[in-house]
C-alpha cells in the first residue's frame, strides 16, 4: 500500500499482509503436493532398490514380484503399457486430428455447437465405464462378433481401441485450439493463390499449427500411459512380453492398482514394488508433460 | 467433377467420418450400459447394501460414500483452489521465480496420472505421516489434490475476466487490495468459479483408480458416519461388481453406471446453466 504511506496514513496493514501470506500458503500446497508425490515415491523406491538390483529391474524379462521365487524384471509391464498405448494412439491420433481439422476448418458454427459437446461428453465419461464397455461389449460384440477377430476375453486390442476413444477428445481439443490460433491471413493468402479447403487445411494450417498438434499428441500419450481402469478391467493382468494384441497383458498402472487393492503390509516387498513401478510411471509422464508444455509455448510465441 | 474437386469432397467425408466414429462409439456405450442395467434400476438399488447375493445387493453405502466424498472434497478444494487462484492472479509477481514455479507446477500436476495420486494418498494419508487409515477424509483429500488444478485454472480464468476498471474504481475509493478482491472481484467471478468447481467434482466423482489404493476393501455394508469412517464409493462398487465372475453382478454394475452417469449429467447441466445464467460480458 505505497499510496497510503505517501499520504501519511502510515498504519501498517497487518490484516492485509496476513491474508497475502495465507493465500501464498494455499498456493504453496500445490508445490507441497509435488514434493509429497516425489518424496513418497522416492523413499520406497530407494528401499526397493535396497532389496532388488537396478540392473535386474531394468533388464530382467520376468515380472513375478509376489511369487515364492520372485522376479523383478519390469519389462513385461512396460511392454504391456507401450502396446496398449500404441493401439490407443493408432486410434486416437488419426481420428482426433481429423476431428480437429473438421471442427476448426470445415464445420459451420452451428455444427460445432452440436458436435463439440458430444466430444466433451466422451471426455467426461468415467474410465471405469469405458472399462465395462470394453469388457462386456467391445470384446464380445464388436471384435469377436462383428469383426470376427479371434481374441481372448481379456486382451490388449479391445482395451487399446476403447482407450483410444477416451484419449481422442483431449487430442482433438488441444489440436483444434492450435489450428484456430493460426491467423486468418495465412488461410486467405492460400485461398487467394487458388488453393481449395483441403489444401489450405493440410498444407497451410496443419504445418503452421504443428507444434500445438505435437503437444496434443504428447498429451494424449501421457494420458494413455497413465490410464488405469480400462486396462485393469479389460486387458487382463498377465505379465506378457509378447506383441500379439489378442492376448492379455498387464500394464504398469494395472499392476499398481491390483497390488494396492489388497492390504499389502507397509514395508513388504509387495508394498515397495507399487512405488518403484509408480516412480517409473511418474517419470515417463513427467517427460511427456514437459515436452508438451514446451511445444505449446512454442506455438504461442509465434502467433500471440 | 474434376479430380481435385473429388479429393476435396472425399477429404471432407473422411473428416466427418472421424467425428462420426466418436459419436457412434458414445452411442454404443450408452446403449450397452442402458440395455444391460435398466432391468436392475430401481429405488431399491439405493436402499440396499452390497451383498454376496446379487438379487439383494444394492448401492446404498456406495451412494452415501460418494456423497460424503464429494462434500468433503468440495469443502477442501473451494477455499484452497480459490485462494491459490487469487494469489496467482492478484498478488504474484510473475518476475519472481517461485511464482513461475507454482504456475508450471499446477500445469504439471494437472497431467499426473490419477493412480499416482492414489500412491500419494496411500503413502501420506492412509499410512505414513498422517496414518488416517482407509477413511472418508483420506479419500476426499486424495481426490481433492487430484482435481485442485482444475479448480485453480478455472478460478484464475474467472478472476482474469473481471475487468481491471472494477479494481481501479474500488481502489480509488479507498478500499484496500483485499477489500477490493473480497467485495468486487470475487463476487463478479463467482459464476466462473462455481462452474469450475462443479466440473472438478464431476471429474472426481468418476475417479476410480486412486480410490482403489485409498478406499475401503471390497465389502462395505454400512454408510459413512463421519470423516473417520470407512467407505466405498459408486465407481469403486461398480469396479468390484465388474470384477465378480457371475454375470448377475455385471448387470448390477451396469445399473450402477447408469446412476453414476445420471449424477454426472445433472452436475454438468448445473454447470452449463450457471454459465449461461450468470455469465457477464464486460
Amino acid at each position: 500500500m505505497e499510496a497510503a504511506t505517501v499520504f501519511g496514513a502510515a498504519r501498517p496493514r497487518y490484516g492485509e499482509r496476513l491474508i497475502r501470506a495465507l493465500l501464498f500458503l494455499a498456493a504453496l500446497l500445490s508445490i507441497l503436493t509435488t514434493v509429497g508425490i516425489v518424496a513418497s515415491l522416492l523413499r520406497e523406491t530407494v528401499a526397493f532398490f535396497g532389496d532388488v538390483s537396478l540392473v535386474d529391474f531394468l533388464t530382467g524379462k520376468e515380472w513375478a514380484p509376489l511369487f515364492a521365487d520372485p522376479k523383478f524384471g519390469v519389462w513385461p509391464l512396460v511392454n504391456g503399457t507401450l502396446l496398449v498405448t500404441g493401439i490407443a494412439l493408432a486410434v486416437a491420433v488419426p481420428l482426433g486430428l481429423g476431428s480437429a481439422i473438421f471442427l476448426s476448418e470445415y464445420a459451420r458454427p452451428r455444427t460445432r455447437r452440436v458436435l463439440k459437446p458430444i466430444l466433451e461428453m466422451l471426455a467426461g465419461i468415467p474410465t471405469v465405464v469405458f472399462g465395462y464397455f470394453a469388457l462386456t461389449f467391445f470384446t464380445p460384440e464388436i471384435l469377436r462378433g462383428a469383426l470376427g477377430v479371434d481374441v481372448q476375453i481379456f486382451n490388449a486390442l479391445s482395451a487399446g481401441i476403447v482407450m483410444g476413444f477416451m484419449v481422442l477428445p483431449t487430442i482433438a481439443s488441444v489440436a483444434e485450439d492450435a489450428m484456430s490460433a493460426v491467423p486468418q491471413s495465412l488461410r486467405e493468402g492460400a485461398y487467394g493463390l487458388g488453393a481449395n479447403r483441403m489444401q489450405v487445411s493440410t498444407r497451410v494450417v496443419f504445418p503452421a499449427a504443428l507444434s500445438g498438434i505435437v503437444a496434443a499428441v504428447i498429451l494424449g500419450i501421457s494420458r494413455a500411459i497413465g490410464e488405469t481402469m480400462i486396462v485393469l478391467i479389460a486387458a487382463g493382468q498377465i505379465a506378457n512380453t509378447g506383441v500379439n494384441p489378442a492376448e492379455a497383458y498387464e500394464t504398469m498402472t494395472a499392476f499398481i492398482a491390483a497390488t494396492g487393492k489388497g492390504d499389502v503390509p507397509t514395508g513388504s516387498i509387495g508394498y515397495k514394488t507399487i512405488f518403484a513401478v509408480g516412480f517409473a510411471l511418474f517419470l515417463m509422464t513427467l517427460v511427456m508433460n514437459a515436452l508438451s508444455i514446451r511445444f505449446v509455448r512454442r506455438f504461442r510465441q509465434v502467433y500471440e | 467433377m474434376s479430380a481435385r474437386r473429388a479429393r476435396e469432397v472425399g477429404f471432407h467425408g473422411v473428416l466427418l467420418g472421424c467425428l462420426s466414429l466418436s459419436v457412434l462409439l458414445l452411442g454404443l456405450l450408452l446403449y450397452d450400459v442402458v440395455s444391460d442395467g435398466a432391468s436392475r434400476l430401481s429405488v431399491d438399488l439405493l436402499n440396499r447394501f452390497p451383498s454376496f447375493d446379487p438379487q439383494r445387493a444394492g448401492l446404498e453405502s456406495a451412494f452415501w460414500g460418494t456423497v460424503w466424498l464429494m462434500g468433503t472434497c468440495a469443502a477442501f478444494i473451494v477455499p484452497v483452489g480459490v485462494a491459490t487462484a487469487v494469489y496467482l492472479e492478484e498478488y504474484a509477481d510473475r518476475e519472481r521465480w517461485w511464482n513461475r514455479l507454482i504456475e508450471v507446477n499446477v500445469q504439471n500436476l494437472a497431467a499426473v496420472p490419477s493412480i499416482v495420486y492414489g500412491i500419494l494418498g496411500l503413502a501420506f494419508l492412509v499410512r505414513g505421516p498422517l496414518s488416517l487409515g482407509r477413511v472418508v477424509l483420506a479419500g476426499a483429500l486424495t481426490l481433492g489434490l487430484l482435481v485442485l488444478p482444475v479448480v485453480i485454472i478455472a478460478a484464475r480464468e474467472a478472476i482474469r475476466a473481471v475487468p481491471s476498471s472494477i479494481r481501479e474504481g474500488s481502489l480509488a475509493l479507498g478500499a484496500t487490495q483485499w477489500q477490493t478482491i473480497w467485495r468486487q472481484v470475487l463476487p463478479a467471478a463467482v459464476p466462473g468459479i462455481a462452474t469450475g468447481v462443479i466440473l472438478a467434482l464431476s471429474r472426481a466423482i468418476g475417479e476410480t483408480a486412486p480410490l482403489i489404493l485409498v478406499g475401503a476393501a471390497t465389502f462395505v455394508a454400512f454408510n459413512p458416519s463421519g470423516l473417520d469412517s470407512g467407505f466405498t464409493a459408486l465407481p469403486l462398487q461398480i469396479f468390484n461388481w465388474i470384477s465378480q465372475p457371475q454375470p448377475e453382478f455385471k448387470v448390477l454394475a451396469a445399473a450402477g453406471i447408469i446412476v453414476l452417469l445420471m449424477l454426472l449429467l445433472t452436475m454438468n447441466a448445473a454447470a452449463i446453466w450457471l454459465r449461461n445464467r450468470y455469465e457477464r460480458k464486460w
